[in-house]
């Protein structure tokens, strides 16, 4: 059987400090409510996110720190309940029926969270065993997984000595041991070498080809469109804009994104750009910075130079993107993913 | 229920405890045992307590050992799973409904708990011997209260880790357990406190006061020690207590 997601509406209010891994929302803070004398914060998490991704799809969530993408990962494994709204792993509401969502679903969660008690085999044959394998068919999926994942020969050490990466490697193939029909993989390649980041990449391919619906994670662009079908960007726990990589990245103006500073700021040179040929769009940033948004890059800059010059302003500094959801994620929200 | 998960947990925790025997050995019972020798053995063979404060002692001693295990199977591992290594929430995603996870936390715990009651008896009283007059009459009897100080040690456990930050470890051997060993008539019968009135009567809030009155007065019976039926009504009310607070503490940790 294979299974999608599907969230309807999905809030999440925290009215204490958030876990770690869940993520702390947009941070945005409502009307506190009276409770006592001391009246908590209320943290929105999750502003109505609906989402529906198809059975055998890889779907990625792209967000900065703290827009919702971990806490939509942990209303959909059963780790937090949701404020309202709906969500379903198949046919199963998430939070009416844990046990049945439980069987379908693999967690890569965000924070290292290994069984520091057991060796790397232990890790995988136990983990089976909750899931009721036999005791032959966990001991050939670990072999199976061990070696795919590089670890076989520290497969019979206390992973309690084992680096970043490898922890990380391992976390995954524990995942996968009980062949769930949907893994979530919560910022999987945080803090992976290259090397192991395309291992991961490679393995999350044939996993999805195996007929697996994956839900990943990530603040990298380069992630996201080297694996996903399709994306939401996420911000402040809403979904701000939804598509193919190649469709999201094509409904930024002209693609390309100028990054302008100047000495100070002029309203008639901001006119005057927005005149150039093949500027569609001109927004005021930061302090004395302006983004243009372009359908040509390279040859811009001389003709922005000399507007400037003529209007007895100094451009200071020129960055150039090219057409990438890290423009696309600017132009939704005016700030940067890395911001 | 999905008693093929809750078993592999167990099997899990059986397989740690194994791994960690000798630690968990002498974490368990040197303290206990020289208290045995040094009180039981070293001041009653040079005259300064009375011969029959060995008998009194060895059950006092089951009780401290049991109960010391239980919460420290218990809890300890919460504490660190919950707040550090978080090495519980894969057992959390595991098909089985989290209060279960709980429960087989606390039968581990139990049984830990009577391991450690059951070892700790021929060990003092290899170290008490000849003075200990053991005599148990009622051996079901006995099972039973073993088993409710078990599982209070292992809700209590329960309790202790689902609620205690792990920056507090200190205080909680210091300002729960310590309190609770020292009033809880483990060094000295329930009767004993007959001069200090207020006191034997604050005691009885105190759980631990059941488990060793109770071990007391179903292995040396001959010594006064509280009525079996306030024993058994104590322990299973301190167990329901615990356990409910637990589970509840639990499920606040588990989901958020």
């Amino acid at each position: 059987m294979v299974a999608g997601i599907r969230t309807r509406d999905l809030r999440k209010v925290y009215t204490s400090a958030p876990p770690v891994a869940a993520g702390t929302g947009g941070f945005s803070f409502g009307a506190p409510k009276a409770k006592g004398k001391q009246p908590k914060p209320e943290i929105v998490a999750l502003d109505g996110i609906s989402l529906e991704i198809l059975p055998g799809e890889v779907f990625c969530l792209l967000g900065p720190n703290g827009a919702g993408k971990s806490t939509t990962v942990g209303v959909l494994t059963t780790r937090v309940r949701p404020t309202s709204g709906q969500a379903f792993i198949g046919k199963h509401d998430v939070w009416k029926e844990q046990v049945a969502v439980k069987r379908l679903i693999g967690v890569v969660s965000q924070r290292p969270n290994l069984d520091f008690s057991l060796t790397a085999r232990e890790i995988l044959a136990f983990h089976g065993a909750y899931f009721g394998l036999s005791s032959h068919e966990r001991a050939k999926r670990a072999e199976t997984l061990l070696e795919r994942f590089k670890l076989t020969d520290r497969a019979d050490q206390m992973v309690r000595g084992f680096s970043g990466g490898m922890m990380q490697r391992l976390s995954i193939a524990r995942a996968m041991m009980h062949d769930p029909q949907v893994l979530f993989l919560d910022e999987p390649s945080a803090g992976l070498d290259p090397q192991t980041r395309l291992l991961l990449w490679e393995i999350v391919g044939e996993y999805n080809q195996s007929g697996k619906t994956i839900l990943l994670t990530t603040h990298n662009m380069e992630e996201a469109d080297a694996l996903c079908k399709r994306l939401a960007i996420v911000d402040h726990g809403r979904v701000i804009a939804l598509g193919t990589p190649q469709e999201l990245k094509a409904s930024v103006p002209g693609g390309f994104l100028l990054r302008l500073r100047f000495g100070r700021h002029s309203p008639e040179l901001v006119q005057r750009l927005q005149g150039l040929a093949g500027v569609r769009e001109v927004r005021a940033a930061d302090g004395d910075g302006t983004d243009l948004y372009a359908d040509r890059s390279g040859s811009l800059v001389a003709e922005v130079a000399n507007l400037a010059s003529a209007a007895g302003v100094e451009l200071c500094d020129v960055h150039i993107s090219e057409p990438s959801l890290e423009n696309l994620f600017l132009h939704h929200t005016g700030r940067s993913l890395r911001e | 229920m999905n008693w093929k998960a809750f078993f592999a947990m167990l099997a899990r925790d059986a397989h740690v405890a194994r791994r960690n025997f000798v630690a968990l050995m002498f974490q368990t019972f040197l303290q206990p045992l020289m208290f045995v020798f040094i009180f039981g053995r070293v001041m009653v063979g040079s005259g300064y307590m009375p011969a029959s404060y060995q008998s009194l002692l060895l059950p006092g001693i089951m009780a401290i050992c049991m109960v010391g295990t239980g919460i420290w199977a218990v809890a300890m591992p919460l504490i660190a799973e919950f707040q550090f290594t978080h090495e519980i929430e894969d057992r959390l995603l595991a098909p089985m409904e989290i209060s279960w996870l709980a429960i087989e936390k606390v039968v581990a715990g139990t049984l830990q708990a009577l391991a450690a009651g059951f070892m700790v008896i021929p060990a003092a009283w290899l170290l008490l011997r000849p003075g200990v007059d053991l005599n148990v009459p009622h051996p079901i009897l006995f099972a039973v209260v073993a088993l409710l100080v078990a599982l209070f040690s292992a809700t209590g456990g329960l309790a202790l880790g689902c609620s205690m930050q792990q920056t507090h470890i200190g205080l909680m051997f210091s300002l729960i357990v310590a309190p609770m060993i020292f009033f809880g008539c483990t060094y000295y019968p329930w009767s004993a406190l007959e001069k200090f009135p207020i006191l034997q009567k604050a005691v009885l809030v105190n759980p631990l006061v059941y488990a060793s009155e109770g071990l007391r007065g179903t292995m040396v019976p001959q010594y006064a020690h509280l009525p079996m039926a306030a024993v058994v009504i104590g322990l299973l009310f301190f167990n329901v207590v615990l356990l409910f607070t637990g589970l509840r503490s639990f499920h606040g940790k588990s989901v958020s």
